[in-house]
């Protein structure tokens, strides 16, 4: 019967042979597919993160130098350059993507319900998202000249007008000073001339969070806004306790994009301020420009641009950690 | 019961018709506020129109005028003739820009689109962790690769050349992963008819599934035409001449230099963000739900 059976069948073997030689042979054309991307984005992103390491071993002026270890890393974390620029990338941060979240998330409600005009606005409220960011910049650069749009404005209501681009002190100090408020060095946060980047900032990205808060919104389901308004639920009530709970993901996936953007910004800062005033707007991503492509020094503002590539991946991790547990909380 | 049916059938008509009329006001109330926030959101664009038409005296005018006195077109040609002519200056900028947004959209569409159905399709060794080797570089900031990229550059001497300002950018990993995740939703029997007929995957991938992701590869095309179009710092990086130069690098010097007037700055953003805006306006829905979807999948 045995015998039979395996002098009835003996392709098994033959089977799995042919099946493996396919596989294999698929696996040949697959990395044939794939031979260009590998190549362009291993030279490009994987490859040139190791080199940068590389780099930023060396006195790399131009052309490379003597061999000093960790030195350049040294220097960095000595200097108060560094720490400056990455407070002034986290106040950016933290004054773009919170009011732009909030912006768009209050937005997305509005243009969730069944209005007229729903892709006009969706439209408007987008349309800064695509245009150039130099442009834009340029744009908002001549509204806050000291004699442009603002100024005026302000003169207009009967207030002395701040220097807006040009101010190197301090928001809070600004804002407290005339109470007879004074504050310590380190509480004064970002310059004017910061703030008001980010506010172009919240301009330029909004529309992005709008649009994903909005298809974020969409996968909700219908019935649940039905039961709640059935049970006596309040307009706020339903956004407290039905929409942002279940928007967390989506809000979630928001900040971590954003928060990653707002460390790579860097065209709004090159056209309205070039990191002035006092140095106040040099953020992280303009401080590795300048001491590379103005100043020559590859081998330090490699190390400069490590450093940040491991603060951005650890401020990852820690998002996805923090905010992952707590919707799973709520959630659960 | 009853009670409760008449007082609310004596309230309405007391009152008329409380709930459209309460809907209706809500309406109204939302209206408002989204036209609000939108006009505070298209001013900067009313504001630089109206500003590229306005002569320089009245540009920088105090109290600043709305509506430009006369409209002074010559201020476009100004602008557009004023960092120099062919070949340098805006004529150049943008054939540059055209040339370079032109070709990175096509190769990165051709590789994304390949490795996209490799991915989705095709069961082959090490796949998954060459994927998730992709997407470990989503995670590597530019900052980090600009001096490694610029010092690649100069090795293989393609400083001030276009294939600097083209190369890097065609190897896609977001268009890999928005085609993969557009291709996964091809259903298999597709493939199963396919090879009935005789088509092995490059047949495949060349006559069924190219037709059927049009709609991505539509998409994936307008997020790459418009990074191209919209990149500042690599090519200012990479560029040394006014004749490699795209138009956002040209507009940088433009409103950097000194002596550039407010009035002719306007008209010179203005016609950098047409082209891009008129685009947007033909393919907004494609545009938004590509955002919409490769945002959340993502």
């Amino acid at each position: 019967m045995a015998l039979t059976a395996s002098s009835l069948f003996p392709s098994r073997p033959v089977v799995s042979s042919v099946r493996r030689r396919k596989y294999w042979r698929t696996t040949v054309l697959a990395y044939a597919f794939l031979l260009p991307s590998i190549i362009l984005i291993a030279t490009f992103h994987l490859f040139s993160i190791a080199f940068a390491f590389y780099i930023s071993l060396f006195n790399w002026k131009v052309i490379k130098g003597a061999f000093l270890g960790f030195t350049n890393y040294q220097v960095i974390l000595g200097s108060g350059d560094f720490r400056a620029a990455l407070a002034t990338t986290a106040w950016y941060s933290l004054f773009t993507v919170i009011p732009s979240m909030a912006f768009a998330f209050f937005a997305a409600i509005l243009l969730s319900r069944p209005i007229k005009g729903l892709s006009f606005y969706r439209t408007l409220f987008f349309v800064p998202y695509v245009t150039s960011s130099v442009a834009a910049a340029a744009v908002w650069r001549t509204l806050f000249r000291t004699d442009g749009i603002f100024s005026s404005l302000w003169k207009w209501i009967g207030v002395p007008s701040p220097q807006w681009l040009n101010e190197p002190r301090g928001i809070f100090l600004l804002l407290l000073q005339p109470l007879g408020i004074h504050l310590p060095h380190w509480a004064v946060g970002p310059s004017l001339a910061m703030v008001c980047i980010a506010i172009m900032s919240i301009w330029y990205s909004q529309g992005f969070d709008v649009v994903v808060f909005l298809a974020g919104m969409t996968s909700i389901p219908k019935e649940l806004y039905e039961a709640a308004r059935l049970d006596g639920a309040s307009e706020w009530q339903v956004i407290r306790f039905l929409t942002w709970p279940l928007l967390l993901p989506t809000t979630f996936f928001i900040l971590v994009i954003s928060v990653i953007g707002s460390f790579k910004a860097f065209n709004q800062i090159y056209i309205m301020t070039n990191g002035g005033p006092a140095g106040t707007t040099t953020t992280v991503s303009l401080l590795v420009y300048n001491e590379a492509f103005r100043y020559g020094h590859l081998g330090y503002a490699s190390a400069l641009a490590f450093l940040l590539f491991g603060i951005i991946l650890g401020l990852t991790l820690v998002q996805f950690r923090v905010v992952g547990r707590s919707a799973r909380t709520i959630s659960g | 019961m009853v009670s409760s049916i008449q007082t609310s059938a004596m309230h309405q008509v007391m009152v008329g018709h409380p709930r459209p009329l309460r809907r209706l006001r809500a309406a109204l109330v939302v209206h408002c506020i989204l036209l609000i926030c939108g006009l505070l959101i298209a001013f900067p664009f009313i504001w630089m129109i109206l500003t590229s038409f306005k002569t320089q005296f009245e540009a920088l005018a105090y109290p600043p005028t709305l509506l430009p006195e006369q409209w002074r077109w010559q201020n476009y040609v100004d602008a557009w003739q004023l960092p120099g002519s062919w070949p340098k200056g805006f004529p150049r900028y943008f054939v540059n820009t055209v040339f370079i947004a032109g070709i990175t959209c096509s190769g990165a569409l051709l590789t994304s689109l390949v490795a996209g159905y490799t991915f989705a399709k095709m069961e082959f060794f090490g796949k998954n962790v060459i994927f998730i080797g992709l997407l470990a570089t989503l995670m590597v900031p530019f900052e980090a690769t600009l001096v490694p990229d610029f010092i690649i550059i100069k090795t293989f001497h393609w400083y001030n050349t276009y294939t600097a300002q083209i190369i890097p950018w065609i190897g896609s990993v977001f268009g890999i992963f928005l085609m993969r995740q557009f291709i996964s939703t091809l259903p298999n029997e597709l493939w199963e008819a396919a090879q009935i007929d005789g088509l092995g995957h490059a047949g495949y991938l060349r006559w069924i599934v190219t037709p059927l992701s049009l709609p991505g590869l539509l998409t994936l095309g307008l997020f790459t035409f418009l990074d191209s179009w919209n990149a500042l710092i690599w090519p200012l990086i990479v560029t040394s001449s006014d004749e490699m130069r795209p138009i956002q690098v040209g507009l940088a010097y433009f409103i950097t230099e000194e002596g550039t007037q407010v009035n002719q700055l306007m008209a010179a953003a203005t016609f950098t963000i047409i082209p891009v805006l008129v685009l947007f306006l033909i393919t907004q829905r494609q545009f938004i739900e590509g955002i919409a979807q490769s945002g959340l999948k993502g």
